[in-house]
This record gives structure tokens, C-alpha cells and sequence, in this order.
């Protein structure tokens, strides 16, 4: 099978996706072409020669930063230049603003989020998850004969080794660019603590159901020397601020220890906490996902549980 | 001003999972239904501008069978003004969901075009950019803010690690809606009441294409070797966590 991958960088710099992905393709064929769509591809092209890529294309556009309508135009000429069978991007944000749009325009396979490939025969099977990651589904693509997926970071291990890929240009051309990037929004920085450097977090989801009740956990995190973190919801509702978000559009923190209070185990959660060092999860529900990536968990209420470790310390 | 939301009916598994006859399918027995978290955002936002700008109209689209019009009520109960639902099965893929909401699109022609950044239950993420691809319109993906100008908006794109990203975008187009955009209203009892007489348009759709994706079969993740679970009370859980705490830290 020939795979097309698509570089993710921002900002001067390859995104850790990219070698993921060079290793995700390694389970389906040798022939992985590498496509660095950029102003200035030949400054990012060394960062994706590593062993298992065969090819680097560099493909210049104009604009500085990510512009959707940009990429998706490069891609689509790509495509039918190198003819892929396989078309691997990031399941990231940039990507989500060309890749569904090109595999629909396209007609071509789509799966989104995928965590495992194989062949069998003829065949491409990936692998995803559905209902809150409960369930895992195969897919295949019996009506196409190209496939397009945006494959799950951190699935993967970034490939390494030294590579000897040849180097090559594609001129592209781009009609234009309907939605233009103007400047980047530093997230602000807060006086508010740093929940990467912490060893120890106690970490609450929506579990805890009203911002009434957090009171109680900043006071338990006290007590028990740990610092409070939160996932998405909290902060959406403006409970928390987002200095203490852990997740994709939060922090990546990797404590010692990660107590998980009323947290489901959303792919964006554990995208930034997954490699903590001791994950403890408390959840009513049995089946949440957060049980799959914990070290230790309990089925239990996180107010009861919480109650009892005020009494401990 | 008119916006268009697309807005999904997804389902929520329990703590019991049994699967159809054919392994393809969570069998729907197991399965509650809610409208989807971003979607409710999406509405929100739609309600905001329609009002900001003076006149104009919110109309929600769902493609499903009849129970997903619960979703819609929902959001007509929000303030919405009226609903259009493309009779489908719930398992489309999302290209083929955005096929059917493709021709909703061309028939009502808004200003703008609202769907969720993905759906709680399929996480595809997928089907606001595939309807852009097949319209060919300007499109933002995982939008947090949005600033309407002349023929255009200025829109905040949400990156990870949350930097956020400003982006120029023509308009018409659609833009995928993340949670934390807005605070999403509450329905009074009243308007529950009253969106139950608001209009519900049901349309039959066309050629929904082949499926860009075949579920061979689905299953439980195999455990692995998964967590070592905490048994005994709450008293005991808390007496464990104690302890692992103070070996992990030390
Ligand atoms: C582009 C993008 C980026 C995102 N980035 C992030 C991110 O950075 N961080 C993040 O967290 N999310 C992120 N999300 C959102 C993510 O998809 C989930 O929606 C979110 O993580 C869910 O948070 P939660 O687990 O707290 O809530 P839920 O999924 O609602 O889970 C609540 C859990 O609490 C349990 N529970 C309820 N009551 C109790 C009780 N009394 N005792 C014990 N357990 C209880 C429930 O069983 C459930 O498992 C992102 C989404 C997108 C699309
Ligand atoms: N069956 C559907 N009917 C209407 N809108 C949908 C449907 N499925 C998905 N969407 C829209 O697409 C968004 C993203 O869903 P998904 O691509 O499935 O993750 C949702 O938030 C909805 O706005």
C-alpha cells in the first residue's frame, strides 16, 4: 500500500503527530511519502527524515501560519500526483478543517480518531472508538479505493532512526484562501499556580455536578498536599479558570500521582494526562473509560470516598 | 440573518452494553438519548447573533428517525424558530450525514452554517468540515468566539494547549462550534411548551452516497491489564488511596 502523510507543524516547528503517524504507516506498507505544505517546507524537511519514510515532497504556499482552504487545495493536488491508497493527517485541529472536507469533496474512505491499523489481505481495518470510548469498532472501506484518516496522537510511538528519503518538489497551484490567518492569542498567562509542576493532583470532572461543591475539593487538596486540577467542563462553565485544565486544549501534566474524581476518561482528557506516573480513578460508573488507562480505581460516589479522606487527613 | 444549526440526537451508553444480532451495532435497547452537548452551544450562539443583529431566523436540521426530533425541541425550546429533519437512520456516517444536510443547506441558503466541533457519541469530528468540502464554502474549524463583519467574520480558532488562533473567515461559511463558547440558556417551562407547536418540516433525502466507512464489528475494549480495583466502602477506598499516595510520593 502507498501512504501519503501530511506534516503537521506550527509555528516553525514538525508536531510530534507527524512521527507518530510515520509509525502508524509502518503497520500497512513501505512506501510512505511525507508532504511538507508550508511557506517555507525545506526548513521542516529534515525534522521528518527518519527511518521508514521513503519520500519528502515539498509542496511552498504562501501563507505564514495554517490556512484550511490552503492545505486542502495542496492535498487534493497531491493526491492525484501520487495517486495514494492511504492518506494519513493528524486528528487534530488544524486537520479537522481540510481533511473531512477533502475526503467528502474527494469520495474518498473516511475514518476519524483512529487508534489501530492492520491489513487483512486486500483490506485496511482501523480501529476507533464510539459511545464515551465504552465500545471499540473495526471499520473497513469496501466502496473506496482511496482512504483518508485522521489518526489519534499519541497512539503511535514517534518514529526514529536516521533516514535517507529522497527529497522532492511539487509546484501547487492555490486559487485562493477564504479563511486567512491574522494572529496568534498567547494563552494568558496567570497568576493562578502551575499544574505541571505539580507531583501530586487531585483532579475533579463533571462528576462533582455543582460549582457549589468544589469548595470542598480545593479544601481536600489542601489537606492532602496535593494541587487542584480540573477537566473541560469545569472551566467551560466558568468554575475554573484554564490555567487548570488538564487535556488537548489544556495542560499536559505528568505527575507522580493523578487522582481522577468524576472524570469519564473523554480521548482529549487523557491526552494530557495518560502518562502520569500513579493514575487513581474514582467513578460510579463502572464501564468509564478512565478505568482503561488508571492504575488503581474504584467504583464508588467521589463525595462519600471524599468525605472519608477529610477524616484521614 | 439567518443561521443554520445542524444538531444531533446522540446516544449515551450505560454501564450494560449488549450488541445486535450482527456485532455491527450497540443494540439500542442500551442506549439513552440527549441532544449533544456542542450542539446546544452551537444553538446558543445562533440565538445571539439572530438577536444581535435585530431580524432574522435560527433554523435547526437534524438527520435521524423520528426520535431525534427530542433533540430539536430542545433547541426550539431555547428559541429557535424552526425545524427541518432529513429522515435517515441513526448510523450514517458523518459524509454521508453531511450529504443529506448539504441539500438543506442549498434549499434555505443562511448566512451562516452552525455544527458542533463533534458528537459525544461518534466523535468524528467531521461532519460541519465535510459539509464544507461539498458545498465548497469557507469553513473554521473549533471556533470559540465570533465577531460578524461585512461578508465576513473574524473567528478565534481554539488550538491545542489553548492557543487560539484568529482567523479571517468569508461569509457565508461553516464554522464548527467548541464548548465555552457562550453559556447556553435554559428552556423555561413555558417554552417547552410552546416549541411543542413550533413547526417540524420533514424532508425525504436524496442520494446519501455510498459509506465512507463500514462498521465490520463492534466490541468492549479488552481490559488489558487494566486497573487494580479499590473494593470495600468508601472508608476503605480512602484508607487505600492514602496509602498508594504516600508510597507513590515518597
Ligand atoms: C477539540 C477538543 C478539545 C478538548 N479538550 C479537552 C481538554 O483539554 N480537557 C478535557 O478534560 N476535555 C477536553 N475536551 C472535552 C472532552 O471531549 C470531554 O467532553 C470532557 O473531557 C468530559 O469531562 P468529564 O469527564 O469531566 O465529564 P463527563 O464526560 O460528563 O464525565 C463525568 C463522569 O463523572 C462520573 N460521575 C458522575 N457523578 C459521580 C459521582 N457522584 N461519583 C463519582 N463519579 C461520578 C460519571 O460516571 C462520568 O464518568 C475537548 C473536546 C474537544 C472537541
Ligand atoms: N445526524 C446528524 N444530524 C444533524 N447534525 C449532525 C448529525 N451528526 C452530526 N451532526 C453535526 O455534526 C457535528 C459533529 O458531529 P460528528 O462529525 O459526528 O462528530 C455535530 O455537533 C452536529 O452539529
Amino acid at each position: 500500500m502507498s501512504i501519503l502523510i501530511v506534516a503537521e507543524h506550527r509555528r516553525g516547528k514538525v508536531r510530534p503527530i507527524t512521527l507518530e503517524m510515520v509509525s502508524a504507516a509502518k503497520e500497512l506498507g513501505d512506501e510512505t511519502v511525507v508532504a511538507v505544505i508550508a511557506k517555507d517546507p525545506a526548513t521542516l524537511a529534515d525534522q521528518v527524515d527518519v527511518e521508514g519514510v521513503r519520500e519528502i515532497v515539498c509542496v511552498k504556499v504562501d501563507p505564514e501560519g495554517f490556512e484550511n482552504d490552503v492545505v486542502r487545495e495542496a492535498l487534493e493536488q497531491l493526491i492525484s500526483d501520487r495517486e495514494p491508497d492511504v492518506v494519513l493527517v493528524g486528528f487534530s485541529i488544524d486537520s479537522m478543517g481540510f481533511g473531512p472536507a477533502l475526503a467528502a469533496k474527494l469520495g474518498l474512505g473516511f475514518a476519524s480518531d483512529v487508534f489501530a491499523l492492520r491489513r487483512d489481505g486486500d483490506d485496511l481495518v482501523a480501529e476507533r472508538s464510539f459511545y464515551g470510548s465504552k465500545v471499540n469498532a473495526e471499520l473497513d472501506f469496501p466502496n473506496s479505493e482511496r482512504v483518508l484518516l485522521m489518526i489519534r496522537p499519541t497512539a503511535w510511538p514517534p518514529a526514529e532512526g536516521e533516514g535517507a528519503a529522497i527529497s522532492a518538489e511539487l509546484d501547487v497551484t492555490i486559487s485562493g484562501s477564504r479563511a486567512r490567518h491574522v494572529d496568534f492569542h498567547e494563552v494568558a498567562a496567570s497568576e493562578d499556580v502551575d499544574i505541571t509542576g505539580a507531583d501530586f493532583l487531585l483532579s475533579v470532572g463533571r462528576g462533582v455536578g455543582e460549582k457549589e461543591n468544589l469548595g470542598q475539593f480545593e479544601g481536600l487538596a489542601d489537606k492532602m498536599g496535593a494541587t487542584l486540577s480540573v477537566s473541560r467542563p469545569l472551566v467551560d462553565q466558568g468554575w475554573m479558570p484554564s490555567s487548570r485544565q488538564v487535556g488537548q486544549s489544556g495542560k499536559t501534566v505528568k505527575p507522580k500521582v493523578y487522582l481522577a474524581l468524576g472524570i469519564s476518561g473523554a480521548v482529549q482528557h487523557l491526552a494530557g494526562m495518560k502518562t502520569s506516573g500513579t493514575i487513581i480513578a474514582i467513578n460510579t460508573d463502572p464501564e468509564a473509560a478512565i478505568f482503561n488507562v488508571a492504575h488503581y480505581g474504584a467504583v464508588a460516589d467521589l463525595f462519600e470516598v471524599a468525605e472519608e479522606l477529610e477524616k484521614l487527613y | 440573518m439567518k443561521v443554520l444549526v445542524a444538531v444531533k440526537q446522540v446516544a449515551v451508553l450505560g454501564d450494560e452494553v449488549e450488541f445486535t444480532e450482527d456485532e455491527r451495532e450497540v443494540d439500542p435497547d442500551y442506549l439513552d438519548f440527549a441532544l449533544n452537548e456542542w450542539d446546544s452551544y452551537a444553538t446558543e450562539e445562533a440565538l445571539r447573533l439572530v438577536e444581535a443583529a435585530g431580524s432574522g431566523e435560527v433554523v435547526v436540521v437534524t438527520v435521524g428517525d423520528e426520535d431525534a426530533e427530542d433533540c430539536m425541541r430542545r433547541c426550539l425550546a431555547m428559541g429557535a424558530d424552526r425545524g427541518i429533519r432529513v429522515e435517515a437512520v441513526r448510523t450514517l456516517d458523518p459524509i454521508q450525514v453531511a450529504r443529506a444536510l448539504a441539500e438543506v443547506v442549498q434549499s434555505e441558503s443562511p448566512d451562516l452554517v452552525f455544527a458542533g466541533v463533534q458528537s459525544s457519541d461518534s466523535v468524528q469530528a467531521a461532519t460541519g468540515g465535510a459539509l464544507a468540502g461539498l458545498l465548497d464554502m469557507p469553513s473554521v474549524a473549533v471556533v470559540t468566539k465570533i465577531e460578524l463583519g461585512e461578508g465576513k467574520a473574524t473567528v478565534n480558532r481554539e488550538l491545542e494547549g489553548g492557543l487560539v488562533d484568529v482567523v479571517e473567515v468569508d461569509t457565508p461559511a461553516v464554522i464548527t462550534i467548541q464548548t465555552g463558547i457562550n453559556e447556553p440558556r435554559y428552556a423555561t417551562l413555558r417554552a417547552i411548551k410552546q416549541a411543542e407547536e413550533k413547526e417540524i418540516e420533514v424532508r425525504q433525502p436524496g442520494d446519501l452516497g455510498p459509506q465512507a466507512q463500514r462498521v465490520r464489528r463492534m466490541f468492549v475494549p479488552p481490559k488489558g491489564e487494566g486497573a487494580e480495583m479499590l473494593d470495600g466502602g468508601a472508608a476503605e477506598v480512602a484508607h487505600r488511596i492514602q496509602e498508594i499516595v504516600q508510597e507513590k510520593l515518597a
